[in-house]
């Protein structure tokens, strides 16, 4: 049996052109508001890392609580609250250049009230040369003036990915919503409309929790996006669809814990794995720890790269 | 799990003009002084408040804005919710005297950390400061747990006239080499800091930054490359040395940095 040394399992990914040292992902709105934390998140083993969301004004979100842990995973509404791209765009200014020895690329996440906004917010985060744009269009908690999340019609979604790749030259990731009758039918959208790649899934929902005590929700705002184990099942399939629709990278989030994890949605077809409210379960430590379960299944299997076993899950033949 | 767990106000003690203690129908199993809570009025918001007894929980609340003056409403048996504890309380240093010192609504988890070094047979001082004596708070818990009291009043009106760390420097609080425990306005905080890497003594202080999840998911409270709920709100003096924010700037609801002021 050829034995494979765990440091020679390469478990390295190109994602839009960008190079990742493993294929871990911080997904956006977790610890991505700073520099100093993000470069602290990629110290501690993220192959990647993503901004909070960013809009061309500061917002402060919504008050408190805005993310609780409900015991199935996270729901948050936080309000897509973040200080503007102008400071983003210092942050991420100051990131890239203390990432730049360690080999991970940062992800700038944007997203506007408008399809046009889309255009603006991307044509200024860029001046960051941020590594890769995230576009953010799967929002669940947007409030009455945005109508309709962006990435709920394959009309729209492709309008804004359109006018997101008129203003940038960096490679855009366009991020999906669980929440549609066929999320396939989106991703061919936005990638006929030029998405390099696509990121999947949002958090699910909005779900409701409420305090059965004084009957208020147990969010400030009401509904919020749920995340974690309980989405898990849902985000493998959305990934699986999207990587049989489309022939572009597939960044995949949602409810990944486990180096088990990652193999299940890198079995499905995704090139990069995004890790948020595992940050919660396991600590900043997740990502290191992550990358040993990896390796083992990796070595188990006789596997030196993803490559070897990407896009390999079996089809049932019922 | 941490959703939120609604009880009732079970008592209100008006500590000063603006300050009270606000026990609550629900006890922590455990947790440390220094820890906090996440305090919420339904409807309205949830903010951080330290943990000025764990059983019966009771929170030590200045009324300084909207939420703080809305709880300041409420009277016993309106329902209030709370999740916790969360963060890295002080650590009690074994050996030695304590001296702890206080500002402002710094005074909860000084409490809690009284009592504690009282059950461990530490020898205790605290150092309360405030603008006035009106405005000094828990002064007789702390006298009831049997702690050396120092008062310092801004105005003069009562114990030393200034500054309480002034009071901690020239009263010669820091003769015995007691490890300082520090909660209060950050100003009053980098003195400490100073004081105690210049008198080379062991330190503790707690920080306070803008919360949002309160446990190290949203990246809101970060001081530096720290976060303060979850690697603080207690950090060690040598933690905070080199921490360029500290004592300099902090981050709003949008997260914007400003300078503290
Ligand atoms: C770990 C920790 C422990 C605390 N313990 C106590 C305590 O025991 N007793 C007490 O009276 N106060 C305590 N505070 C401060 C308390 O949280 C604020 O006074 C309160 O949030 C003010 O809300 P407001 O709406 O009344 O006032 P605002 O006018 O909204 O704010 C007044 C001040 O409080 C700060 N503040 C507002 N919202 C938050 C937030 N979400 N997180 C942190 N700071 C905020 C603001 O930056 C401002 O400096 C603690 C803060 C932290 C971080
Ligand atoms: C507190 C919190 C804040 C989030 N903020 C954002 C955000 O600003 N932009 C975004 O695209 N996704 C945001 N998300 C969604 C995550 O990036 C991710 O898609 C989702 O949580 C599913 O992954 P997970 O189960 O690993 O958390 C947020 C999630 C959480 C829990
Ligand atoms: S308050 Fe959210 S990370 Fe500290």
């Amino acid at each position: 049996m050829g034995h494979v040394e765990h440091d020679k399992l390469d478990i390295s990914t190109t994602l839009c052109g960008a190079r990742l040292p493993n294929a871990t992902v911080i997904a956006s709105g977790i610890l991505g508001l700073t520099h100093e934390v993000m470069v602290r998140v990629a110290k501690a083993g993220a192959g990647a890392v993503t901004t909070k969301s960013c809009s061309l004004n500061p917002r402060p979100g919504y008050p408190n609580p805005v993310v609780l842990d409900w015991g199935g995973g996270l729901i948050n509404a936080v309000g897509l609250s973040n200080p503007g791209v102008e400071v983003m765009t210092e942050e991420i200014q100051a990131a890239k250049e203390l990432l730049a020895p360690l080999g991970v690329p940062i992800i700038a996440s944007i997203f506007a009230d408008t399809i046009y906004g889309f255009g603006n917010i991307a044509r200024f985060i860029s001046e960051a040369s941020p590594d890769l744009i995230e576009v953010n269009i799967s929002c669940p908690n947007i409030d009455h003036r945005y109508q309709h999340m962006f990435a709920a019609d394959p009309y729209v979604a492709g309008q804004v990915t359109r006018h997101v790749k008129r203003n940038t030259d960096i490679p855009i990731l366009v991020k999906l919503s669980p929440n549609v009758t066929s999320i396939a039918a989106i991703a061919e959208a936005v990638v006929e409309a030029g998405a390099d790649g696509i990121t999947a899934i949002n958090s699910l929902g909005p779900g409701l929790i409420l305090d059965i005590e004084t009957r208020h929700p147990v969010l400030a705002h009401g509904p919020g996006g749920v995340s974690g184990p309980a989405v898990r099942p849902i985000a493998v399939r959305c990934v699986q669809a999207i990587c049989r629709a489309v022939d572009v990278p597939v960044l995949a989030v949602g409810g990944v814990m486990s180096g088990r994890d990652v193999v299940e949605m890198i079995l499905v077809g995704a090139t990069a794995v995004g890790i948020g409210t595992g940050v919660h379960y396991r600590g900043i430590d997740v990502f290191r720890q992550v990358c040993r379960e990896l390796r083992d299944y990796m070595r188990r299997h006789e596997y030196r790269s993803l490559d070897d076993f990407r896009g390999t899950a079996a089809m049932p033949s019922l | 799990m941490s959703l939120p767990e609604t009880v009732r106000i079970t008592e209100i003690r008006r500590e000063t003009r603006s300050i009270s203690t606000f026990v609550l129908d629900a006890e922590i199993a455990q947790s440390e002084p220094g820890q906090f809570i996440m305090l919420w009025l339904p409807g309205l918001d949830e903010k951080p408040m330290s943990i000025a007894c764990p059983s019966p929980l009771s929170v030590v609340v200045d009324r300084v804005g909207p939420f703080t003056m809305a709880l300041h409403e409420r009277r016993v048996g309106s329902l209030v919710g709370w999740r916790g504890p969360y963060g890295r309380g002080f650590r009690l240093a074994e050996e030695g005297p304590a001296l702890l010192v206080s500002g402002g609504c710094g005074v909860g988890p000084m409490v809690y950390l009284a009592a504690r070094a009282s059950e461990q047979g530490i020898p205790t001082t605290v150092a309360l400061g405030a603008r006035s004596t009106a405005a000094l708070p828990c002064a007789s818990e702390f006298q009831a747990l049997g702690a050396n009291l120092v008062l310092a009043t801004d105005d003069g009106s009562d114990g030393y006239h200034g500054y309480v760390t002034d009071a901690v420097r020239e009263l010669g609080l820091i003769d015995a080499r007691p490890t300082v425990y520090a909660c209060g306005p950050e100003p009053m905080l980098v003195a400490v800091h100073r004081l105690c890497l210049e008198a080379r003594i062991g330190g503790q202080i707690s920080v306070e930054r803008y919360m949002k999840c309160g446990f190290g998911i949203c990246g809101q409270c970060a001081l530096d490359g720290l976060l303060v709920c979850q690697d603080g709100p207690v950090f060690d003096v040598q933690e905070l040395d080199g921490v360029r924010d500290f004592g300099h700037a902090h981050r709003s609801a949008t997260g914007r940095r400003l300078p503290l002021r």
